[in-house]
């Protein structure tokens, strides 16, 4: 037969051989997103609260988090199951976390009346409602303490929004205007300028502010007192007793009397606490807003830098250098940038921008500041221009290419009409060459996005103040430190005093990461194709 | 030839010679271009007649390492001379290229860009001229509803006639085509042929083309080229009639080639 089938044994094996190292690929990236994802989604969640008795007669509450093997090596238990259970009462006990063995127990059981209560400090409170108190006067007690509780919290949780309020609204512009007249006056002084007129306008200004702020801070203490009057006595597992102010009380539950609208609900409202509020305790609980705002923020102040130097430096590349040794020998320092330890990045943007440059600016224009640094320290600005010497690699190399496949019969067309070389670059072959471009920045923007060690000397920090975006005069603050999600992963994980009781968030965190980094790529996809669409050459 | 004949002159070479590094691709070209006519240039592949035709709007000029002697005549005036703003003599000398090449833009855009560039700001200018150069290349009834699509989305031989509106959309007075429709099937081919008889009221036109039927169809005048050299030019019906050269006769009727 001569169109036999035979067999084509080395083209079947290459094949297999390829579909197998992306199966290899997928099942570690499915992997890593799903274990960040279960335990990052798993950590909103409220278990049910158990009541353990154990065989020495004592009590614990708490939550069951794992439950695991002892291992071989201690002798004693050896072979038996283990829990380790969210004991929380931080404040009674120390720890949040301890470790149950199966034979310790007497009897597990999920009464109703267990409360959990989620607190400004502390962590979480586990035990049972006493009596509530208000003024040092008991207002309820028993089983009405519950009902009670909640009308009571209301109020208080009510009161606290308003010192919050009072806190970051009128104090913190006072203290801002406050701060800069000091910065007025000191560059009066400076500036030999003793005209007694206008440092006097600045002193009587000064004189209204502290006074405003004084009359502030007084109703702020009032309002702080005010919070403090009503307690709530809670009793932990063992009987201690603890009393608690309302008004520091974040959230109150009874995880084992909720149904699972309730639950679901309750899922909700932790999930946007965690991305919308602020951090607390240091950043082992609440939110992390300050972070993804930091992260998006110098995301994009990063484009913003990297895309023109990247495209101009691969124009002058492609375009216009004549193609030969030192244009061959750039590209190669181009392509080894990449792979500097971006920590060396990190160290050059501190030399360089953190205490050249923006030393230089202080000097030149904050002088009234010294010696505070204003841009002469680490700061969301400093950060975002080393990042995007650390990005301008991957923008170089992509533009260039993007460049070099737009066909030169399409560059001809355009010179035969008369157009000149600038003309021909700026209205064809950019935009040609634009999707290409585009992709570079996704890397760019996805490796900026995930960078961690090179902020760290350059303006990142576990808690910052305030966002380098606000509505004070003139609203970007690039001198301002700022938060990242990377570096909370970090910070949380390894530097955290409650290791334990963080590592749930470090999932949490880490999965947020993961999907800042991908919405910011689905936006620039999504331009990309735009563009695509708009300049198509796929036909050429 | 005759004397009288110069005053329509409106491109010629003499003595053209050009060389690739070291390779010689044109010796000592002298040709006339008349005006009004369609000049064709016949030959075998590599004969040089698509390098002859980009040195008429100093298109070679961007080919590294190329090298050109003697002088090309626009309309009297050497266009190998510094002063020369190439950019200008390209708007006159427009160009149709062998594979067509349209702007990854709109077929209003491509049409405009040349316009653009050369400084036509109003949108009502701009759509005049866009029409009347999509008339002209006879391909404003089928695109004249879609004149914001891509113009990729055409098919080959819309592509060529796009071009070819793009290229006198910048109103040239020579119109070079470099083998306009070696990529196209026989029914876009007659389409193109046709939009060259047109044209040829308006414009002066070289057509570079492998089809000596297409020569013989569209052309006044032929030039004959070999190994880069000039064998032979003449009145189409003469040269393919009764060729004076062997060469001539030989790649004509088939004999190499």
């Amino acid at each position: 037969m001569p169109f036999a089938r035979t067999t084509d044994r080395t083209g079947t094996v290459f094949s297999w051989l390829c579909g197998g190292a992306l199966a290899v690929n997928l099942v570690l990236a499915i992997g890593l997103v799903g274990l960040i994802g279960w335990h990052g989604l798993g950590y909103f969640w409220q278990a049910s609260v158990a009541s353990f008795e154990l065989r020495d007669g004592s009590a614990l509450i708490g939550e069951i988090h794992t439950v695991e093997e002892v291992p071989e090596d201690s002798a004693q238990w050896a072979g038996e199951q283990r829990m380790r259970v969210k004991i929380g009462n931080r404040d009674l006990y120390r720890l949040d976390f301890r470790w149950v063995n199966e034979s310790e127990i007497a009897s597990i059981e999920y009464p109703d009346d267990l409360v959990v209560l989620e607190r400004l400090e502390w962590g979480n409170f586990y035990g049972r409602m006493r009596e509530l108190r208000r003024d040092g006067e008991v207002i309820a007690s028993g089983p009405q303490v519950w009902t009670r509780f909640g009308e009571v919290y209301e109020e208080k949780a009510a009161e606290r929004e308003a010192v919050e309020a009072l806190e970051r609204g009128p104090i913190g512009d006072v203290n801002y205007a406050i701060e800069g007249l000091r910065l007025q006056r000191r560059r009066l002084e400076m500036a030999g300028d003793s005209t007694a007129g206008r440092l006097a306008d600045v002193d009587q200004r000064m004189a209204a502010a502290t006074a405003r702020y004084e009359a502030l801070a007084e109703e702020l203490f009032a309002m702080r007192e005010e919070l403090k009057d009503t307690t709530v006595v809670m009793e932990a597992a063992n009987g201690q007793t603890r009393e608690i102010v309302v008004g520091e009380v974040v959230r109150s539950l009874r995880p084992n009397a909720m149904g699972t609208l309730a639950s679901l609900r309750l899922y909700g409202s932790r999930l946007w606490e965690f991305v919308s509020d602020a951090p607390r305790e240091s950043n082992t609980e609440g939110g992390l807003f300050p972070a993804i705002f930091g992260t998006v923020m110098m995301v994009f102040l990063m484009s913003f830098a990297v895309a023109p130097f990247g495209v101009l430096a691969a124009l002058y590349l492609r375009e216009y250098a004549t193609e030969g040794p030192m244009v061959r020998a750039v590209r190669i320092g181009v392509n080894n940038l990449a792979g500097v330890p971006s920590i060396v990045f990190g160290v050059f943007g501190l030399g360089f921008f953190v205490y050249s440059i923006g030393g230089t600016i202080d000097q030149l224009f904050y002088a009234e500041a010294l010696p505070t640094p204003t841009f002469g320290t680490g700061g969301i600005l400093w950060a975002s221009l080393t990042l995007s010497l650390l990005t301008v690699p991957v923008v170089i190399v992509a533009a260039e290419e993007g460049l070099a496949a737009v066909p030169r019969i399409v560059r001809e067309g355009s010179l035969a009409l008369g157009a000149t070389k600038f003309e021909t670059i700026w209205r064809v072959v950019l935009p040609a060459a634009a999707p290409g471009i585009l992709t570079g920045m996704i890397l760019a923007m996805a490796r900026a996005a995930g960078e961690v060690a090179p902020l760290m000397i350059v303006g990142m920090v576990k808690l910052a103040p305030t966002l380098p975006l606000d509505h004070h005069f003139p609203y970007v603050h690039l001198e301002r430190k700022f938060m990242h999600l990377g570096f909370h992963v970090y910070d949380v994980g390894f530097q955290s005093p409650n290791v334990e009781a963080a590592q749930p968030l470090v999932f949490a965190t880490a999965l947020l990461l993961v999907g800042v980094v991908i919405a910011m790529n689905l936006v620039a996809i999504v331009v990309r194709n735009r563009v695509r669409r708009a300049y198509s050459t796929s036909v050429l | 030839m005759p004397q009288a004949q110069t005053a329509d002159v409106v491109l010629e070479s003499s003595n053209l010679s050009l060389w690739y590094g070291s390779a010689r691709a044109l010796s000592s070209i002298s040709l006339e271009i008349p005006k009004n006519q369609v000049t064709a240039f016949i030959g075998p592949s590599g004969c040089g007649k698509s390098t002859l035709l980009r040195c008429f709007n100093r298109l070679n000029d961007l080919v590294d390492l190329v090298r050109i002697e003697g002088d090309i005549l626009y309309e009297g005036r050497n266009i190998y001379v510094p002063e020369v703003d190439v950019n200008r003599l390209r708007k006159r000398i427009g160009m149709v290229f062998q594979k067509s090449n349209p702007f990854p833009k709109s077929i209003y855009e491509n049409v405009a860009y040349g316009c653009r560039i050369h400084g036509v700001k109003r949108k009502a200018e701009l759509d005049e001229i866009v029409e009347r150069s999509l008339r002209g290349a006879a391909l404003w009834t089928e695109v004249k509803d879609r004149l914001q699509d891509s113009a990729l989305g055409l098919s080959g031989g819309q592509q060529q006639r796009l071009c070819v509106a793009r290229a006198i959309a910048v109103e040239p007075d020579v119109l070079l085509l470099d083998e306009p429709c070696s990529a196209l099937d026989p029914v876009a081919t007659a389409k193109v042929e046709d939009l060259i008889h047109q044209l040829k009221n308006d414009y002066t036109i070289v057509i570079v083309t492998h089809n000596m039927q297409q020569a013989a169809r569209v052309s006044d005048r032929t030039a004959f080229m070999y190994l880069g050299e000039l064998v032979e030019t003449g009145p189409t019906q003469e040269i393919f009639t009764n060729p004076k050269m062997r060469q001539t006769e030989d790649y004509i009727t088939g004999r190499f080639g």
